[in-house]
């Protein structure tokens, strides 16, 4: 075992002189290497860890949202839709929501406004997210002015601000009392945005939106299980979409790296028909060249993924900010609790370290089984 | 004192990669139970449905709520307007 260990090392040692020699070269190809694990490695950390935060945040969302359409739009529920509903077996708890969309045009800002169920703050008062705090300057205690869709202006003052370890849920929200909000929307008496549903047995749902479907044939239910699964392929998606404009890159570096492993330099075949010519046998030849192989491929995959785990998860995906924000003037500041992906973190590590180490290998072996006077004189 | 052999320094080094590599796993295992409590516990109170991670138009704001043709959802022939609509997924198909 020991004998073993330190032919090993000797060979390493070996390996690790002849990459010396072409410092410049293979610097190079460390850093672009490390680089495509880190961009790789950053994308499956960040959408998973997003993926992850939505399925645990969203997993105490109501179970059922019902919706009304009119002529394929959502519209308003009307007086009495309420009532019709609850009739319906299952059905533990309902209640009609207000909430809706406004503009800002101080800071082209998209606000949702929304009537809290329990304990709504008192009239002329708001309870603000975090990130539209940021934006317009707001502390508790001050005052604000917005311009409703009918022309007038409220004046409300901010009651607190939510928490900003809830932002990415809670952003753009605008809590208001049921008053303020009819007033300041104009929105018709007794009419709601939507309606919440509990329904206490899950394995209850199906039927209850199958027969909310069969009496209000107007209505839209949407599962709470629909929603975890829009954001599920959502991330999806998303990572599909940015890997596929990274297999550009992804292509470029196995040229490079099969070009790179694949085609010996003149000086490479003189080396290995040296090698052979006083003594080596073939399998040390190979076996020198696997560590060369072994050595970039692992210290590549090693600093690329650290540095990832260190830009997602303590640095907030910097890098990805701007992509993620779009033309949005409101985007919630985050940090994502550290996750990894066994399955994940295999595959990667399969991509990236295996075919670099096989590209090295096969040329070799090649040129290692040849006569060395022959591959001398090549 | 002797100079180190290249075999000792890069066979260090990986070991201290594979410790990084094992410390990220601690540290995930360590926050496993830290989930976004504030962010669930305001699910709960208001029922919220959606994270607000693109606030520009109703169908990226709630797109758990929005329409079920998003694409083209304005009016027909109306492009979408914002680069995340480019990203929100289509309906399945299935």
């Amino acid at each position: 075992m020991t004998d073993w260990f330190n032919k090993q090392r000797y060979l390493i040692d070996f390996s690790l002189a002849a990459l010396a020699r072409r410092k410049v070269r293979n610097f190079g190809l460390l850093a672009v290497y490390s680089l495509l694990v880190f961009v790789l490695a950053s994308v499956m950390l960040f959408t998973q860890g997003l993926r992850q935060e939505a399925k645990t945040v969203l997993a105490s969302s109501p179970e059922v949202i019902v919706q009304r359409l009119v002529a394929g739009r959502q519209d308003l529920i009307p007086p009495g839709y309420l009532e019709r509903i609850g009739r319906i077996r299952g059905v533990q708890k309902k209640e009609a929501r207000l909430w809706g969309y406004y503009y800002d045009p101080v800071v082209k800002a998209n606000y949702t406004f929304m009537v809290p169920g329990e304990t709504p703050p008192a009239a002329g008062e708001l309870v603000i997210g975090p990130a539209l705090a940021r934006a317009r300057g707001l502390a508790p205690g001050n005052l604000i002015s917005f311009r409703s869709y009918s022309g007038k202006l409220f004046t409300f003052k901010v009651a607190a601000v939510l928490p900003q370890a809830s932002e990415l849920m809670s952003a753009d929200l605008v809590l208001l009392g049921t008053d303020d909000f009819r007033a300041f929307f104009d929105f018709p008496a007794d009419h709601y945005t939507d309606i919440a549903l509990s329904v206490a047995n899950p394995s209850e749902v199906r039927n209850v939106a199958s027969k909310l479907a069969a009496a209000l044939p107007d209505s839209r239910p949407i599962l709470r299980e629909e929603v975890q699964r829009t954001y599920a392929s959502l991330f999806d998606w998303r990572e599909g979409i940015v890997l596929t404009i990274l297999s550009g890159a992804l292509l470029a570096f196995a040229i490079l790296a099969w070009d790179k492993a694949s085609g010996l330099s003149a000086e490479e075949r003189r080396e290995i028909g040296i090698l052979k010519a006083i003594g080596w046998e073939t399998g040390d030849v190979l076996r020198m060249k696997f560590w060369e192989g072994v050595l970039i491929s692992c210290s590549a995959f090693l600093i690329g993924y650290l540095a990832a785990w260190v830009h997602v998860f303590h640095l907030d995906g910097a890098l990805f900010r701007p992509v993620l924000q779009g033309w949005a003037v409101l985007y919630p500041q985050f940090s994502l609790p550290p996750r990894v992906d066994g399955l994940q973190l295999a595959t990667l590590f399969f991509f990236t370290v295996f075919p670099y180490t096989a590209a090295v290998l096969v040329p070799i072996w090649r040129a290692a089984i040849t006569d060395p006077d022959a591959v001398m004189r090549t | 004192m002797k100079k180190p052999r290249p075999s000792t320094i890069a066979l260090t080094m990986l070991a201290v990669g594979l410790v990084g590599l094992a410390a990220s796993g601690v540290e995930a295992v360590l926050h496993a139970g830290e989930e976004d409590r504030a962010g669930a516990a305001l699910v709960q109170r208001l029922g919220l449905t959606d994270l607000a991670l693109f606030t520009e138009a109703r169908y990226t704001r709630h797109p758990a709520l929005a329409d079920d043709h998003a694409a083209f959802q304005d009016h027909p022939m109306s492009f979408d307007h914002f680069p995340s609509a480019s990203l929100v997924v289509p309906p399945r198909h299935d």
